[in-house]
This record gives structure tokens, C-alpha cells and sequence, in this order.
């Protein structure tokens, strides 16, 4: 579903990708770890269409689709999810309302009528359930004053209400504590099918331990220098980074 | 430009006091002759740096002076009824109240007057007498003065001790006129100790001319009295709307403020609210939605005149296309007004590279037991959270609606009439939309 060649971008004059390629099929979990700086964000921030950074080189398509000439909302609609690293607080805007407007924009790209009331509150319950999301939130604006945990929560439940084909997990786990961690990776499996996909951004091998990918990748200075089976994770966790960095810069 | 008013007053002002709501007559020679003395305000004047009124007050405007009725119907032109709002409902054509009454007025609680100030000028003169002008004829300014010396008539609104107005006033100034026309009129609002009302102002024009409309409210409120103000501005960017409202708050009482600029040509609010007993609560808001080459001026004064009241203002704007906004917010805290709190924030947005914003914070703290706090940001939408909606598949020209909606929310949430804060959504959500805000059946508004 989603072929990425040769990627690279920028951001501020400086390259951060620097010729990467993945390619993603259906069913799958790919899981991007590596250091800091590697251009793990990046590579999220590109695909859902950040404007900050600049696509230099390279190509991507999803189901066939150019997704780099899409604005973000278009890719949203085609079914990218991105659950961002930092969730941004939006004062005055209610959650509700956010997710009426967003599942009746993805419905109108799909020519269906906007979704009723009823089928609406339906919904967003079950939804919610999905991620232990408390009442109260969903009643208030856009994770304002949401604990970090909240927002990823949130963020999950954002992606069950829409669908997507594609999930890009971006640092998830970051600023979670073990229960809030088993609650997400719990939703994320429960939406797990066989006509979706999901790329898993991380920087530990823990949040792997709830979400079990098909295929880890490494991310290192700008391209993924190593592709491996679940067990590259923990062969990772016990000997860090450093060997693949010698490996690579050797 | 001044001259031609000075010499019309001079030959006029028999046929002027002649047609006028006699109490008003009290007061006009003085204000003529401080009139003559200032002029109209210029931006050289600290208090009007950025309302620039030369170019509409030079232009060329008629003047009812001999009251000659303005042959509209406004039960027949108006249909901006905000649905679901109960309402005692009264008009003000022009600058003379509309005599017609509707009668679900009837039903107003025994006591409460609502009329022209000609006509209960009439019947109940002492009680005008001893309110009228108590806050406006001591003013130095230049409107003010000019207003006292050609009003003739205006709204009165008076309630008695602990009589509550179980719903709104709402009180529609309708602006009719075949030639450039100018309407000067002077409102009176009285509450009574424990007394409770609302009044909702809503300016409206029926006729594509130029208009100056040049109005002064005096409300006065007693103690433990709760009154809360609602102006609404809809009208044709001919119009130019100078409005002062004038407040007194006596021990205990509580004032909400709110006033929505929507769309209009050249507005000036000139707001004072006087804090004149202990334990006041004062809750004084604005909005602005600014287009083409709309200007707004906000001048607002809250005077903490006695200890232990609180205050909170909060304005907010969006500016697009070439429109200029201006807000003052003077905050004066008395020697002797311990244990003050006060809050200002003035929040602007700029949607076009050419509108402009003009904020001043004015604090003049003399007390030291006090908490006061200003802030004023001027900045564009913010792109990070734009692009959070774009990212769930919300379009970018949604995504701004959102975010430009939900940056004036606070100021709607201080409408506490139900009705009316639903209606203000959605002509908000309309004019945001740039789809012109008049309400639906409407035939008057341009």
C-alpha cells in the first residue's frame, strides 16, 4: 500500500532524510527505532504533510496514489492516521465537534452523507471504550489540559474514529506510564486488520513488547541501515545503538 | 466642520428644545457651550488616537430636527427576531422612539417603565431629573457635548426596588433614511436597588446611505442591583456608529457588559464603567469580526472608585482585508481602593498582511493592596494547530473556521441569554464563513 523510494527532505535548509525507502503491505506492523536525530519524526512529519519540511528527492505512493502532491487533508481522507508525538492543545474547539467535523469531511470525500446525530453518539461511545477515554474529556476542547496520557489516548481514539488505512505511531510511548502504555497498545491491536497497516515510530523497545511488529526497521542518519525480525528489538535494548553507528560510519 | 453645527444649533435651537424630550432641555445649553468651547475630537486627543472621525463627521448629513415621523413600519421591516428569545421589544427609529408597542410588553411587571424619554419625561419628570446627565454632562468630550446639544429624545428603561425582569429588553435602533442622515439620541437605564435586567442593543440599518449615529446611555445601578448590557452591531459599511455608555455601579451590584461588533463601518465604543460602591463584580467584553475597510475603537475606563470590587475585561478581534481596530483599556484604581482585583486581556488576530491593530493597556493603580493584570497579544492563526485539523481531514479553509470560531468562544460563553448566545454562534460562524451574518427573513439588513 504504501512504497516509499529515495526519500529525502529537509527542514530550514538542512537534509534530515537522506534516501530512504520502505515499502508497507496490508496486515502489516513496521516498527522505525533508532537514535536521536536519526530522522525518525521527520520521516512521520513528511508523510502526513507538515509544510515545515521539504521533499527534495524521492517519491511516495499510496495504493498507487502520489501522497507527497496531497495536502494533509487529502492523505487524512486517503487514510494516513499520524498520532502526533506532541498532541496539540486546541482552546475553544470541542472534542466533539473536531470529530463531527472530521468523520463528515472524510464521509463528503467518500460522497456519503453527513453522519446523523444518533449514528454519531454511537460512535464516539464506542470508541471511547476502546481507549478507556473518560466522558469528561471527550465533553471538553481538544486536549486542553488533557495529561500526557490523555492525549495519546486521545490520539488513538482520534484514529478509531477515522478509520485509517495506514496508523504512523509517532513516539507513543513517550510519556507514558506502564498502565497508560497497555491501554494504547491495547487499542491500536483491537484496530489491527488485515487491510491495515501500521508503522510504529520508537525509540525503546518496550511499547514492542504490546504492539509485535512484523518487521523492525533502523533509522540512521537519514535511511534505514538495517531491516530485521521482531528479535532486532531486543538485540537493540541490550547493546544500544553504537554498533550499528560503527557499523555503518566504519 | 464644527462651525456649521454651531451655526445651525444657533439658529435652530428654539425648534430643537421645542421638539425635545424636555428634560433633555436641562442640559443643552451647557453641552453647547462645550461643544463650541472643544469641537469634535481629533486623533490628537490621547483618548481618540486611533479613531480617525474626520472624514465621517466632515460629510454632509440631514438632521430631524423638527421630528418629522419617519414613515416605516418596523414590526413589518424587522424580522430579526433572535428565535427562541422572549423578549419585551421596543424600537428607536432613527434618533425618536417607536410608539407603537408591542403587546407582549403588557406584560411587564408592575412598576417597570420602558419608553421614550419625551414621554415619560411627561409623566414621571422628577425621576429623570435626578438621574439625567448625572454621568454624561460632566464629561469633556467632544461627542458627548455635541449629543447633549441636539438629542431630543432617547430610550428610558426604569426598574424598581427588587423587581426582577424575568426575560430581556431588547431595544432595536433601526436607521431609515433616503439621504445621508445623522441620529443624536440619549438613552436612560435606571435600576433600583435588588432590581435584575438585561438589555440587548441591536443597531441595524434598512437603507444603503451613509449614517452617523451618535448615541449616549447612561445606566445606573443600584445596590445589589444586576444588570447586564448586550449591544449587537449589524449594519452597512456607510455607517458610522459613535456610541458612549456611561455606567454607575453603587455596593454590591453586578454589571456583564458585552459588546459584538459584526459588521459595520466605522464604529467608536466609548465605555465607562464607574465603580462607586464596595463589593462591585464587573464583567466587560467585546468581540470584532473586521473586514474590507472596517474600523473599530474600543475606548473602555473602569474605575475601581472604592475598595474590594472586581474586575474582568476581555476583548478579542479578527481582522482581515484592510480593517483597523483599536482598543483602549484604562484601568484606574483609587487611592483608597484596597483589595481591588482587576484582569484585562486584549487578544487580536490578523488574517491579511494590511489590517492593523492598535492595543493600549492604560493602568493607573494609586491603591497597593491591589491585584490587577493586563495582557495584550497581536498574532495570526495558530499554524501548528491548523495543522493538527488538516491532519484528520479537515480542509484548511475548515481548519481556519475552527480555530478563528474558537478563538472568540470566550467571549460568546458571556452572553447568558440562551437564545441569544446561539444566535450569536451562528452569525458569528456566518460572518467568519465571510457569508453576510443577517439573520434568515431579514429584508433590512444590507
Amino acid at each position: 500500500m504504501l512504497e516509499i523510494k529515495k526519500l529525502h527532505a529537509s527542514i530550514n535548509g538542512k537534509e534530515i532524510l537522506k534516501g530512504l525507502s520502505l515499502s508497507v503491505k496490508p496486515g502489516e506492523v513496521h516498527a522505525i527505532m533508532g537514535p536521536n536525530g536519526a530522522g525518525k519524526s521527520t520521516l512521520a512529519s513528511v508523510l502526513s504533510g507538515n509544510q515545515n519540511y521539504e521533499v527534495t528527492n524521492g517519491e511516495v505512493s499510496f495504493y498507487g496514489k502520489d501522497l507527497l502532491s496531497l495536502p494533509p487533508e487529502d492523505r487524512s481522507r486517503e487514510g494516513v492516521f499520524l498520532s502526533f508525538q506532541y498532541p496539540v492543545e486546541i482552546p475553544g474547539v470541542s472534542m466533539t465537534n473536531f470529530m463531527r467535523t472530521a468523520v463528515n469531511e472524510h464521509r463528503k470525500y467518500k460522497n456519503l452523507d453527513p453522519i446523523s446525530a444518533s449514528d454519531f453518539l454511537k460512535m464516539m461511545r464506542e470508541k471511547k471504550e476502546l481507549v478507556e477515554l473518560d466522558n469528561k474529556l471527550a465533553n471538553r476542547s481538544v486536549n486542553e489540559g488533557f495529561s500526557g496520557g490523555e492525549k495519546k489516548r486521545n490520539e488513538i481514539f482520534q484514529m478509531a474514529m477515522l478509520d485509517p488505512r495506514l496508523s504512523i505511531l509517532d513516539e507513543t510511548d513517550s510519556g507514558l506510564d506502564i498502565d497508560a502504555l497497555r491501554i494504547v497498545a491495547s487499542g491500536v491491536n483491537k484496530l489491527r486488520r488485515s487491510d491495515n497497516a501500521t508503522i510504529v515510530i520508537t525509540h525503546y523497545q518496550r511499547l514492542l513488547d504490546y504492539i509485535v511488529p512484523d518487521f523492525i526497521h533502523v533509522l540512521y542518519n537519514g535511511r534505514i541501515v538495517k531491516t530485521g525480525g521482531k528479535e532486532l528489538a531486543l538485540e537493540l535494548e541490550e547493546k544500544g545503538y553504537d554498533w550499528i553507528k560503527k557499523e555503518i560510519d566504519g | 466642520m464644527e462651525q456649521q453645527y454651531i451655526d445651525l444649533y444657533k439658529e435652530q435651537q428654539a425648534n430643537v428644545k421645542m421638539h425635545s424630550a424636555s428634560p433633555l432641555n436641562d442640559l443643552r445649553d451647557g453641552s453647547f457651550a462645550l461643544f463650541e468651547r472643544i469641537g469634535f475630537p481629533t486623533i490628537k486627543l490621547e483618548n481618540y488616537k486611533y479613531s480617525d472621525l474626520k472624514e465621517p463627521l466632515s460629510a454632509d448629513y440631514g438632521l430631524n430636527i423638527n421630528r418629522i415621523p419617519i414613515p416605516v413600519n418596523p414590526y413589518e421591516v424587522f424580522k430579526c427576531d433572535v428565535p427562541g428569545i422572549k423578549s419585551f421589544l421596543y424600537f428607536v427609529v432613527n434618533d425618536g422612539f417607536y410608539p407603537v408597542s408591542d403587546p407582549r410588553n403588557n406584560a411587564l411587571p408592575e412598576g417597570v417603565i420602558v419608553g421614550s424619554l419625551k414621554e415619560v419625561g411627561k409623566s414621571h419628570p422628577d425621576l429623570i431629573a435626578r438621574y439625567l446627565g448625572k454621568l454624561s454632562a460632566k464629561k469633556e468630550d467632544g461627542l458627548v457635548a455635541f449629543n447633549g446639544a441636539f438629542a431630543q429624545d432617547g430610550f428610558f428603561m426604569y426598574v424598581p426596588k427588587n423587581v426582577v425582569l424575568d426575560r430581556p429588553v431588547q431595544l432595536v435602533n433601526i436607521m431609515r433614511s433616503d439621504v445621508d442622515f445623522m441620529a443624536n439620541s440619549h438613552n436612560l437605564v435606571i435600576l433600583e436597588e435588588g432590581a435584575k435586567a438585561q438589555l440587548l442593543v441591536c443597531d441595524h440599518t434598512v437603507d444603503d446611505v451613509k449614517f452617523l449615529c451618535n448615541r449616549v446611555t447612561e445606566v445606573f445601578v443600584g445596590e445589589n442591583a444586576t444588570y447586564e448590557h448586550y449591544k449587537l452591531e449589524n449594519t452597512n459599511t456607510k455607517t458610522t456608529n459613535l456610541s458612549t455608555l456611561l455606567m454607575q455601579q453603587l455596593a454590591s451590584s453586578t454589571v456583564l457588559a458585552n459588546v459584538i461588533t459584526l459588521h459595520n463601518g466605522i464604529t467608536r465604543n466609548t465605555i465607562e464603567i464607574a465603580l462607586d460602591g464596595q463589593h462591585c463584580e464587573t464583567t466587560l467584553c467585546g468581540m470584532v469580526i473586521g473586514d474590507k475597510n472596517q474600523k473599530v475603537d474600543n475606548f473602555t475606563s473602569i474605575l475601581h472608585n472604592q475598595p474590594n470590587c472586581n474586575s474582568k475585561e476581555l476583548f478579542k478581534y479578527v481582522l482581515d482585508d484592510m480593517s483597523v481596530g483599536g482598543f483602549t483599556g484604562k484601568l484606574f484604581v483609587a487611592k483608597d481602593a484596597q483589595k481591588t482585583a482587576a484582569f484585562q486581556t486584549n487578544r487580536n488576530i490578523l488574517l491579511s498582511k494590511m489590517a492593523r491593530m492598535n492595543t493600549k493597556p492604560q493602568l493607573e493603580i494609586y491603591a497597593d493592596d491591589v491585584k490587577c493584570s493586563h495582557g495584550a497579544t497581536v498574532g495570526q492563526l495558530d499554524e501548528i494547530a491548523k495543522f493538527y485539523l488538516q491532519s484528520r481531514g479537515i480542509s484548511e479553509k475548515e481548519a481556519r473556521l475552527l480555530l478563528m470560531f474558537a478563538f472568540t468562544n470566550d467571549v460568546i460563553e458571556n452572553i447568558r441569554i440562551e437564545a441569544l448566545q446561539d444566535r450569536i454562534k451562528l452569525l458569528v460562524e456566518k460572518r467568519l464563513r465571510g457569508e453576510l451574518s443577517k439573520c434568515e427573513g431579514c429584508v433590512i439588513c444590507q
